[in-house]
């Protein structure tokens, strides 16, 4: 169909009043709100740093030099790549797969539990129950966290009364708080889709496969999570892209010796007041997240089509 | 190899609902037996008890002799075929078929070689690559039940599992199925309420009603020797006529009606004394007009109308003091009728065609 048809035919079905305004907010959400802010992004990462009245001038040419930073550090620095940033950003990477797992393997028993074990008033509870700490700020939360992984809170407390440990364990120094409040901050975003596809599948495929003798752990394998690989690959990719990119529980629960690689690019912004710098390394991390989705996506034989159900 | 299947005395209970009372069945090994009742009558519900997905509350199930209780579905002689059939649809036609197989830990060629086996015994021959949904209706019974025989079960279980085909199909099926059951020889118990399905292809048929088992037989002594109202009202068509019995012996009972003294065979099962309430059953093709020959029973009707149904004339009649019309088959045997609504006119029957049942529940029109 060519386009003008196709238009004509938009308005046609909805009136021009709704069609305008649906093409106008449409445009609006995809131009303003996403694609002007990474086209700025991009340009700004291929810029040199420079003091504003120099911007536009004849040294404001485009160079790669952020992106090399990141890879070989500054020309004074020893050594021959910038191990310091590759090392947060590779660290960052595998510590948000991490914790994706985490997630996965936590709210997948909670989901297969509220779509076919939990009866109505029972699953309600538990639903809101999961929600109702949500409507915390987060902010508040990571706070919650820090106070009950401190060397003074409720979890040293209660493993020194059992007898476990004699004397408080560092869990903010070792990151145990960061990825617990990681795995927290975005349950929600793995179990809704997990919920979702598992809740479709015919109770009756479960029962078959049990009364040919299956084991849990196969009918898991063989029906359940085949069925669902779309909710996994959908609850996976929410998570994996938001705790890569997440700063404010970096910032309140991280140990005071490792960095995410979020917190980077914010002192680049912020602190180091190079907002090219901070750009390059912000389509960086995006860039590479996506495509780490992407191969993973290949590797489980997902379409994007089927995240999108 | 075929098990013998033994309900005794298994009550079914969800909270204060009974599914199933005090049931007791002997199913013989090698035979299709069917469970028929209407919708809602612990049929299938029996059927899990047996599959093993529910514990009776009371009572025993025994498979092969083998006492059944605690044993999970998964570890049971049985294979359990559901009304919508549960085809894993990730899966192509052959790894359904296979998957009771790959269960047990065969090694995949040996699967293979198995599942095109049993395609051949569905006469579905190399359509094992293609996805369930690529399939027939028709085809993907026939899918459920090679995957079912799979697992070499010794009681095959199927519950409706011919209620989402079209009426030619299913009719089909049935001759299909009963000739599947005779190849494999294994024993069959079949949930369904239609009765057609229940009287063509069964050994036996148990007739079920509120949880309850009114009659266990064959399909012919179901329809012609009915043991309760429910079974007389439920299976085939039957005119009733209510009463109170003036004479009874073993042979025969006369009760009187509404229409007058109707003599009816006694029930083998029924024990009726004089001054009991009875119900008396005459089906629509044993009424005849009379002519003129002594018969056991004579009746007087009016003709509401006749439809003609080309094999069969259908004959709606209305008696004095009856609640509901009363229904006459002919067959078509070239004579017009010709009887004008409002025409009176003389039914008899033979008592042996007629049966005297105390007074109970009846079926749901």
């Amino acid at each position: 169909m060519n386009p003008n048809a196709y238009f004509r035919q938009f308005f046609t079905r909805n009136g021009t009043a709704l069609g305008t305004f649906l093409l106008l907010s449409v445009g609006f959400w995809m131009f303003i709100m996403i694609l002007l802010p990474q086209a700025f992004m991009i340009d700004f990462s291929f810029r040199h740093n420079l003091p504003p009245a120099e911007i536009g001038g004849p040294q404001d040419t485009y160079t790669t030099e952020h992106y090399e930073f990141m890879v070989y550090g500054s020309a004074a620095a020893e050594g021959e790549f910038n191990t310091v940033d590759l090392g947060v950003f590779v660290r960052t990477l595998i510590a948000a797969f991490f914790v994706t797992l985490f997630d996965l393997a936590i709210c997948y028993p909670i989901a297969y539990y509220l779509a076919h074990s939990a009866s109505g008033g029972w699953a309600r509870l538990m639903v809101l129950s999961l929600i109702v700490p949500f409507w915390v700020n987060e902010i508040l939360r990571a706070f919650a966290f820090r106070i009950m992984f401190g060397s003074a809170g409720v979890i040293n407390g209660f493993l020194m009364w059992l007898g476990v440990i004699d004397q408080p364990y560092d869990f903010i120094r070792e990151n145990v708080a960061l990825y617990a409040g990681l795995g927290y901050a975005f349950i929600l975003l793995m179990i809704f889709p997990l919920y979702n596809a598992i809740e479709s599948l015919d109770r009756n495929q479960i029962e078959a496969a049990r009364d040919m003798g299956a084991s849990w752990i196969r009918i898991h394998r063989r029906i359940v999570i085949p069925f669902a690989k779309p909710g996994i690959s959908s609850g996976c990719t929410m998570v994996f892209m938001l705790s890569a990119g997440a700063l404010a529980a970096p910032q309140i629960l991280g140990g005071p010796s490792s960095l995410w690689f979020t917190q980077i690019i914010y002192q680049w912004f912020q602190t180091g007041n190079n907002w090219n710098r901070g750009s390059a390394y912000a389509l960086i991390l995006l860039a590479s997240t996506i495509v780490f989705v992407l191969v993973m996506m290949k590797v489980f034989k997902v379409k994007l089509g089927e995240i999108a159900r | 190899m075929s098990a013998d299947v033994e309900l005794e005395n298994v009550w079914i209970r969800f909270g204060d609902f009974v599914a199933a009372r005090e049931v007791n069945i002997t199913i013989e090994g090698g035979s299709f037996f069917s469970f028929l009742g209407p919708s809602g009558c612990g049929k299938t519900t029996l059927l899990r008890a047996v599959s093993g997905f529910l514990e009776p509350s009371e009572g025993r199930v025994k498979i092969g002799g083998q006492d059944m209780a605690g044993i999970g579905p998964n570890k049971r002689p049985t294979a359990l075929i559901f009304q919508n059939l549960a085809l894993f649809p990730l899966m192509t036609v052959w790894e359904n078929i296979a998957f009771a197989l790959e269960v047990k830990g065969v090694g995949k060629t040996e699967r293979r070689k198995r599942a095109e086996e049993l395609l051949d015994l569905i006469a579905l021959p190399g359509q094992g690559d293609k996805m369930v949904h690529e399939l027939s209706g028709g085809q993907k019974q026939r899918v459920a039940i090679a995957r079912a025989l799979a697992a070499e079960p010794q009681v095959l279980l199927l519950d409706e599992p011919l209620s989402a085909l079209d009426l030619k199909l299913r009719q089909h099926m049935r001759t299909e199925l009963r000739a599947i059951q005779q190849r494999v020889g294994i024993t069959f118990i079949y949930i369904t309420h239609d009765q057609g399905e229940a009287l063509t292809m069964s050994d036996n048929v148990a007739v079920m009603s509120e949880g309850v088992i009114e009659q266990v037989t064959d399909g012919t002594s179901l329809y012609d020797h009915p043991e309760t109202p429910f079974v007389a009202s439920f299976v085939g068509e039957n005119n009733l006529f209510r009463g109170r019995v003036t004479e009874a012996d073993a042979q025969f009972t006369v009760v009187d009606t509404n229409v007058g003294p109707i003599r009816a065979r006694t029930s083998t099962k029924a024990s009726l004394s004089k001054g009991d309430s009875a119900f008396v059953f005459v089906r629509p093709e044993s009424l005849k007009f009379t002519n003129g020959a002594s018969a056991d029973n004579t009746i007087k009707a009016t003709v509401h109308t006749e439809e003609f149904e080309g094999q069969f004339w259908q004959v709606f009649l209305d008696v004095p003091g009856g609640d509901k019309r009363i229904k006459m088959s002919l067959v078509n045997d070239g004579r017009q009728l010709g009887h004008a609504p409002g025409a009176q006119v003389d039914l008899s029957f033979p008592a042996e065609l007629a049966v005297a049942l105390p007074e109970g529940p009846l079926a749901a029109e």
